[in-house]
């Protein structure tokens, strides 16, 4: 089985642990190899934190620079931050509402132009899907699903040797109450970057 | 039911590493478990801290690592089948228990968990703990993958048994933090009443008993050593004259690259997962099959020099390479394109260069440190004590916890930290040599955990500085575990004792012991200010829960804020006290009221008195 690595990039409190953790369910529920691994010992204080996801035979559960065949970005500028994990064929899935970090706020960065931002990444890598998943979060009836919409569009595109029937399988068993609104956030991410 | 005590034999489940760990300890029978948390380990204390909730499982949360080690190593010698874990650098608190226990022994199983942290996610150092092994004469087990570190508890805790001897159990963060599907195995029936057996003159250690311990230990490092060559667990695979030797997680990405390079059929690999003592006799077989050899291990050259002085005593002479400018470094973590370009390098393999983009024309992006969350206290205390030694030369010394992060500006408050407890002792130290006032910091946890001796010695050398005890009640850094100053109610648990911090600083015999509440900041910058003035040793304890503690177990919090018309755009608020509940939208300050924990701390400092409860909004 040909190996397809994963990277979700995103600021602590986005639900990125619960995504990877549901891929990974939906991977047991599908007999489909997986190994993942995660760096999140500051997530709770604002910092980043990193996924790395790899689907079939490979034992490696870490993805080296210019490994990754798909990226996932739940807030834009640390999607580009992690373009370094990217080749000249990786799909490149981000949200585009900014959590700036603090030090914006006082004034020891500045934060990237969306345009450009966009424009970086579609030249240097395969495919971009772009979209604002926080508002597409929020029309389906919970901010905190960006997640789910984003996995949404992660499954849209055929890359990992997932169904989305097994991935919304995984929602359910994992989300419990919120597995409605979370079910209505993948759907709507899906149809999204059916349309990007 | 935890899902951990899951009894289904042969059913497939999603673990993190860690859980893996706890779960193969489980299947192992482990009884007792005490602990001292620290990342990377920290969940596998946390599972055993709820399953000990809902089952005869005895667990702790002990003082700190070495407290620990013995509180295990008295279960292990009345028989029954214990662990204690720890992060890396807590061998070193609990190495002097370590370190005679292994003259000692013990009769039931003890496993000691070492979790070592290559690239120092979140460590002080990334010291080599396999060294222990060597140092103490204990043997290390150290597992590839997540299966495996489940699957190598059973067999870690019988090989304990085997030699009598605690065994060191070596993980890295990648196995702790990374997920894989595992494979159950059977539950054994826990033990958990063990019976003591008098024997004076084998388990206390004066020196004629330890000559005499001495002898033994040495005997059981070379019964390991046999068990070493035979282990399931030290084996070779592969056929070609190309050799490689291997361990640990550098295990598979040395599998992904033979594959990669399609160097299958000319290379011979040798995992080693039992590594302390090596399997002298499988190497030297190994070695007479190789025309060259590679070493691929993360951190020291640990197994390169073993492996070296074996080929000397075969008279060998292939060349045998791991650490070196042009190999492996010892810095920091391996990964899989690493370990593939330096095989492919050392056994001048094709190489298919790397794909990664050119990130040429990508602009400097802003940086993303870890913050002190919203409303929390510490930043109430710094700000507090920044304004109170205003004027004053100032040497902050720092500890280990949540509030380390308060040296990054613009708080700016820590300049020294080397480990657990520094703070104190170091203060003594800068007090007697340098003219500058010193404050030093050290939450609760840590202050029970190693802060106490450090006291000890400032009160009876009659040392001049001032102590801030940051109580935010609870073990925040680490997931909001218990120490011995936390109100176990909150966990619904009772039959705990309590200690109070003020109590014991007081009976240390501090003359100057204030307590704040540090979000009334004008009281709190007079009461430092006193603390400041005494010659002495003087102590500030700084009492607020933790905010996201308070939260989790839904406490009552503040109302939250908002910058009404009347700012002039200051920003004393953004510029000293960088909470990250502050933004910027169209050059002017916004409280975001979701993250805003309603502490009031701007709105005190504010000078136009322009930041006001949301509720008050009209």
């Amino acid at each position: 089985m040909k190996t397809t690595r994963l990277i979700i990039v995103a600021v602590g409190g986005q639900g990125n642990l619960l995504a990877s953790r549901i891929l990974g369910e939906a991977s047991l529920l599908s007999g489909i190899p997986i190994r993942m691994s995660e760096i999140h010992g500051m997530a709770q204080r604002g910092g980043v934190v990193e996924s790395a996801l790899v689907f079939g035979e490979a034992e490696s559960t870490i993805i080296s620079d210019g490994e990754a065949d798909v990226l996932v970005g739940f807030e834009p500028s640390e999607t580009l931050r992690a373009l370094n994990k990217c080749n000249s064929g990786t799909t490149v899935i981000t949200n585009l509402s900014p959590l700036p970090p603090f030090t914006v706020a006082i004034g020891k960065g500045v934060y990237p132009d969306l345009g450009l931002l966009q424009e970086l990444i579609r030249e240097k890598t395969k495919r971009l899907i772009a979209f604002d998943a926080t508002a597409l979060a929020k029309e389906a009836g919970n901010v905190m699903s960006v997640n789910m919409v984003l996995l949404g569009a992660l499954l849209q595109t055929d890359i990992l040797p997932l169904s989305a029937d097994n991935v919304k399988e995984a929602i359910k068993v994992r989300t419990g109450k919120f597995a409605e609104s979370n079910i209505r956030a993948f759907e709507l991410g899906f149809s999204s970057a059916k349309l990007s | 039911m935890h899902k951990l005590l899951t009894d289904t034999p042969g059913n497939k489940m999603l673990l993190l590493g860690s859980e893996a760990i706890a779960r193969g300890a489980v299947e192992a029978g482990l009884a007792f478990a005490a602990t001292y948390p620290g990342t990377p380990s920290s969940e596998i204390s946390l599972n055993f801290f709820q399953i000990s909730q809902e089952s005869d499982l005895y667990f702790e949360y002990s003082t700190n690592e070495k407290v620990a080690l013995e509180v295990a190593a008295a279960a292990a010698n009345s028989g029954v089948r214990s662990m204690c874990i720890m992060k890396h650098v807590g061998l070193n608190v609990a190495a002097d228990a370590l370190m005679t226990l292994a003259y000692v022994g013990v009769k039931g199983g003890l496993v000691i968990i070492t979790a070592d942290d290559p690239f120092m996610f979140s460590s002080q150092n990334e010291q080599d703990n396999r060294y222990y092994g060597k140092l103490s004469g204990l043997p290390v087990i150290e597992p590839s993958s997540v299966q495996e570190a489940k699957e190598m508890m059973p067999y870690a805790f019988d090989l304990s048994e085997e030699l009598q001897e605690p065994v060191l159990f070596r993980t890295t963060t990648r196995i702790n933090h990374s997920t894989a599907i595992v494979e159950l195995g059977k539950i054994r029936k826990r033990v958990t009443k063990g019976s003591f057996k008098k024997d004076p003159f084998n388990y206390v250690t004066v020196p004629a008993v330890s000559r005499k311990l001495h002898v033994k230990l040495l005997k059981n490092i070379e019964k390991a050593s046999n068990i070493s060559d035979n282990s399931i667990y030290n084996f070779t695979e592969g056929k070609g004259d190309f050799g490689i030797i291997c361990n640990g997680v550098s295990y598979i990405y040395v599998s992904d690259a033979v594959k990669d390079l399609n160097l299958e059929d000319k290379t011979r690999i040798l995992r080693v997962g039992f590594s302390h003592p090596m399997p002298a006799k499988l190497i030297k077989t190994f070695l007479k099959e190789c025309k060259k050899v590679l070493v691929v291990e993360e951190g020291e050259p640990y197994m390169e020099e073993a492996v070296k002085a074996f080929a000397q005593e075969e008279g060998l002479t292939m060349p045998i390479r791991g650490k070196g400018e042009d190999l492996f470094s010892r810095l920091y973590e391996f990964d899989p394109a690493m370990v593939r370009k330096c095989i492919a390098k050392f056994f001048d393999a094709a190489f298919p260069a790397p794909k990664t983009v050119d990130l040429s024309g990508i602009p400097e992006l802003p940086q993303r440190p870890p913050n002190l969350c919203a409303g929390c206290s510490h930043r109430a205390t710094f700000y507090a004590v920044k304004k109170a030694a205003e004027g004053l030369e100032t040497i902050y010394p720092t500890d280990i916890g949540c509030y380390t992060l308060g040296f990054l500006p613009p708080l700016g408050m820590g300049d020294f930290l080397i480990c657990m407890g520094s703070s104190v002792g170091t203060s003594c130290g800068f007090s007697k040599v340098t003219d500058n006032k010193v404050i030093s910091f050290i939450g609760d946890s840590t202050f029970f955990h190693s802060g106490i001796p450090g006291l000890v010695n400032a009160v009876f050398n009659n040392h001049n500085f001032t102590l801030v005890i940051l109580d935010n009640g609870t073990t925040a850094m680490t997931g909001h575990q218990p120490n011995p100053g936390v109100d176990m109610s909150n966990f619904n648990l009772s039959g705990y004792g309590r200690i109070i911090i003020e109590d014991v600083v007081k009976a240390l015999g501090v003359q100057h012991i204030t307590v704040i509440r540090p979000y009334r900041i004008k009281k709190s910058i007079e009461a430092i200010k006193e603390a400041l003035n005494f010659k002495g040793v003087s102590v500030v304890i700084a009492k607020e829960m933790c905010t996201l503690y308070s939260k989790s177990l839904k406490k009552p919090t503040g109302k939250p804020f908002y910058i009404s018309e009347k700012c002039k755009n200051h920003r004393n608020c953004v510029n000293d006290l960088a909470c990250p509940a502050f933004s910027l939208k169209d050059n002017r300050v916004h409280i975001d009221p979701v993250m805003c924990s309603g502490c009031s701390v701007c709105a005190q400092i504010c000078p136009e008195n322009a930041i006001l409860p949301l509720k008050d909004k009209k």
